[in-house]
This record gives structure tokens, sequence and C-alpha cells, in this order.
């Protein structure tokens, strides 16, 4: 286990490989096949219509669902036949962010963002209540910590789904649609969030989308901070903007990989449609 | 007609199945960590004191109705001092276990239902497994045991006030001394009545909330699944109830009596 460490420790890292993954609900396959690797510190965003089986991959990682055929590995761990008690383990380094962001309706932002430290740790309560501040702060919402969900705006409800599942400092980060339903300006908030945690928290994120322009802003942008502390997110570097890679499904099957100039550059029928 | 009584029989195999499983599941919660104490906590007070008001007057009214209508039939015999018999009686064998139970399906089990069910077609409850939490030992234990707990206390009070119920239409409608109406409650019930009293309200509380945290832990279809789920809670759970109550009385009518 200790090697497995520090292989994940080197950079170009593979932290999730899907090795030929297949899943059916019944009659209908949703995955065939599927093979792919997320490296270390990278993006993959993934695309494609609704029902493609984007977000069936994302439930794939964290177990939430079990593949019927094939291999996955997070984290250096094969997790496709494992318990739902051994998951856990795996999970500790796994933030998800569901559609709608998911948040416990009947819990405040505080005891939502800091839920795993409160329910499934000892960790002194002002050392928890610190670390939801800080995590709060990251993503410009501290002002909100004692409202209710229900009080939030969408946006601000996705950004606490993101300050909850990047509390405990996953190493991977997977969003489920995460701006689906936001309006643009809005939608770049949580784009912001999701450049900054990849570049300043050294986060592997799976980005499940079918917003483009929300998947270009993430691929084509990186976080940088200046010399007095203060965030930017600027125009990525060619060199940054390869480290995001583009996957698109079509039934159940990739149907594309690559960067986002291959992308832009495809003559793919079904791709041009899908740009369009 | 045998594809459908096929299907029909093993949906209903799938449904034992997934209720057994649901049980095992809680079972080992229980005696294995990580035990979420505050929700024990939070669902004894929310099943127990919250359900206090309608057991009270349920067990109120049924105590008064049963009193003056069993003081009617009893005219006819000139029977009428000894209806405090016939409450003690019928309460706490029957009466008191049964409308309890259903009071509580009618109220916790379409609340869990609903609860369980909202989380999850709003991913809640994928949420808390992906924050490490199993759904089963934070949402099902600590109801499953408020359930199983506190129905029997919850019976008792309203056994209590049942009787109550009984006196207030006894001593004013009916014109029973209370010595007599008091004296002949005891008279009429025996170590093994209470018993039986006692033992059907665990059945029934653990019966409520385990169909109701497996129903609403089934939901299906948004808002309108939500929906079935509550009824669903409700109609299987009183139907537990009252057949479970024929099969717990025969039970103990062999066994202690």
């Amino acid at each position: 286990m200790a090697d497995v460490q520090e292989i994940l420790n080197e950079p170009g890292a593979p932290v999730v490989m899907f090795d030929r993954v297949k899943l059916a609900f019944d009659e209908k396959v949703v995955l065939k096949d599927l093979s792919f690797t997320v490296i270390k510190g990278h993006t993959k965003i993934i695309l494609g219509a609704s029902g493609s089986g984007k977000s069936t991959i994302l439930k794939i990682i964290t177990g939430l669902l079990s593949s019927d055929e094939g291999v996955v590995w997070v984290n250096g761990q094969r997790v496709d036949q494992l318990s739902e008690q051994q998951m856990m383990t795996v999970r500790a380094d796994l933030g998800m962010i569901f559609q709608e962001g998911a948040l416990f309706d009947s819990l405040t932002v505080r005891e939502n963002v800091g839920y795993k430290y409160y329910e499934e740790t000892d960790m002194p309560l002002e050392q928890v209540d610190r670390r939801v501040e800080e995590v709060l702060g990251f993503i410009a919402l501290a002002e909100h910590i004692d409202k209710m969900p229900s009080e939030l705006s969408g946006g601000q409800r996705r950004r606490v789904a993101i300050a909850r599942a990047m509390a405990f400092k996953p190493r991977i980060l997977l969003y489920d649609e995460a701006t689906t339903g936001l309006d643009p300006i809005t939608a770049t908030t949580v784009d912001d969030e999701i450049i900054k945690l990849r570049d300043l928290e050294g986060v592997s994120s799976i980005v499940v989308t079918h917003q483009l322009r929300d998947a270009f802003y993430v691929a084509t942008h990186m976080a940088v901070r200046d010399p007095s502390g203060a965030v930017h997110v600027v125009p990525a570097t060619p060199e940054k903007a390869d480290e995001a890679e583009f996957m698109m499904l079509k039934d159940g099957v990739i149907c594309f990989e690559g960067n986002a100039d291959e992308l832009r550059r495809s003559t793919d029928p079904y791709l041009q449609t899908f740009l369009s | 007609m045998l594809s459908w009584l096929e299907s029909w029989m093993k949906g209903a195999a799938l449904e034992v199945q997934e209720y057994v499983r649901l049980i095992g599941a809680a079972g080992r919660g229980l005696v294995t960590p990580p035990i979420y104490r505050h929700d024990i906590i939070e669902q004894f007070d929310a099943i127990g004191v919250g359900s206090l008001t309608v057991v009270l007057l349920t067990g109120l009214f049924t105590g008064a109705a049963l009193a003056s209508q069993s003081g009617l039939t009893l005219d006819q015999f000139g029977a009428r001092p000894i209806v405090g018999r016939l409450v003690s009686a019928s309460m706490v064998k029957e009466l008191g276990p049964v409308l309890t139970a259903l009071m509580l399906t009618g109220r916790i089990g379409s609340g869990i239902a609903a609860e369980l069910g909202s989380m999850v077609v709003t991913d809640q409850i994928n949420a808390l497994r992906a924050l490490g939490t199993d759904p089963i030992r934070k949402l099902v234990v600590p109801r499953m045991l408020a359930g199983f707990f506190m129905a029997p206390v919850l019976t008792i009070i309203s056994d209590f006030v049942g009787i109550f119920g009984g006196w207030v239409v006894a001593r004013f409608q009916l014109q029973v001394a209370s010595g007599i109406y008091w004296s002949s409650i005891t008279d009429a019930l025996y170590i093994q009545d209470v018993y039986q009293g006692l033992v059907k309200p665990f059945v029934f509380g653990f019966l409520i909330v385990t169909i109701a945290c497996l129903v609403g832990l089934r939901t299906k279809g948004g808002t309108q699944g939500v929906g079935k789920a509550t009824t669903i809670a409700v109609v299987a759970g009183s139907v537990a109830v009252i057949a479970a109550d024929f099969f717990v009385t025969q039970i103990l009518v062999r066994t202690i009596y």
C-alpha cells in the first residue's frame, strides 16, 4: 500500500482508471466497454447528451452503483468488487457534487459543510468550525454560514455543495452537472471554484456536463495567486489547457477524447451537432 | 394470466427479500459502530413526545365511547356497574395497542416515508453515502429503536387515558359510583392481559417504522413518488398492524393463558 501511495504522489499518476467497464439496467445498456484514465491534478470533462451514461460513471467511481463487468481503480484501489463498508475508506478521498447540490435541507450551511467532521470524526468542535469557516471563506459564502439551504439562491447552493465536498480535503472531486440550470454569470462563479480547487488545492477533477460553455471555460482558464495573496482566474497557458481532457459519450461509448482545441476542430458530424 | 401471477409473485418475493435485508442491515447497525446517539435521542423525542397529543386524544375518546356503548348494552342485563371491566379489558388487550399503532402509522409512518422518500429523490441519500455515512445506521436504526421502544410507552399512556375517559362517562353519564368503576377495572384484569397489551405494541412499533423506512428508501419518481410512498407506508403499515394483531393474539392466547 505504501508503494501505491508513493506512485500516487508522483506527477502524472493515474488516480481513476476504467478498464472495459460495462453496465446495463435490465435491457438498457448504459456503458459499453468503457476505458479511460484520469491523471492526478488534471481535469476530465465528460460531455454527452442526457442519458448517455455521464452521471453513471461518477456513481460507479463513488461506489453508488456497481458495474456489471470491467475493472475500476480509484486512488490505487480496485473498487469494482468492494462492499459498501469497504467503499467507505475509498470515499474518504472522494468528494462529489450532485445535480442540484443535494444539500441536507434540515441542516444549516455550517452543518452541511462540516457534516463529515461533525458526524464521522471526533475532531473538536472549535477545529471543525474553523475548517468550515475557512472553506466557506474560500468560496466567498462566509456570511451565509447560519442560513438554511432553502434561503440560498441556486448558485449559492451549488457552491455550498462544493464547499461540503472539499471540506475534508479529498484528492478527487466529481462534479455532476454542477452548473446545469444556472444563468451564465452564476455558472461562471461555480466554474471559478472548480478551477481554483484544481489549480490551488491540486485536486483532480471529473466534470460531467452538457453545458459546453462551462466545459470550455474550465478547460481554458487557470487560477493564479498574486503576491498579495489575491486569487485571479485567467486564460490558461497552452500547457495548462492541455491538462483538461474532453471525453464525449454517445450511447455508452466514447466517441471523442482529446483537448479543447481538438474538440473544436473535430469534423465528426455528431460532435458538430453537439457543438453547434 | 400465468405471467401476471408470476411477475406479481416475483415482485412480492423481492419486497420480502428487501425487507429482510433492511432488517438485517439495521440489526448489524445496532451492534456495530458507528452509532449516531443524537439521532436516536432526536427520534425518541419525535416519535414519542411528538405523538403524545394524538395518542392522548385517541385514547380518551375511545375509552369514553367504549363506556358509553357498553353501558347501553349492559343496561339490558342490569349490569351497568361492571362497565369498568369491559373498558379495561378492551383497552388494555386490544383497543389501546391497535388504535395507538394505527395512529402512529398515520403520524409516524407517513412522516418517515415522506422524509426518506424526499431524501432519495433529491439525492440526499446518495450524498450521505458519498460522505461516508451509511443511511441505514444514520436514518433507519434510530427510527427503528424509537418505534420499538416508544410504541409500548405510548400504548400504556393511551390505556390509562382510555380508562380515565371511560370513568368520566361511567361517573357522569351512566351514574356509576367511582369506587365501583375503579374496583371493577382491576377485577377484570389478569396479568396475562397486561402481558398481551404490552407485547403487541413492541411488534407494532417495529413493523410500522421498518415498513415506512423500506418504502421511503425505495421511493422512485420525484414528488409524485414521494406521495405514493407515503400512501403505501400508511396502507401497508395499517394492514400489517391489523394482521400482526391477529397473529400475535393467537400466539399469546396459546402460550401465556
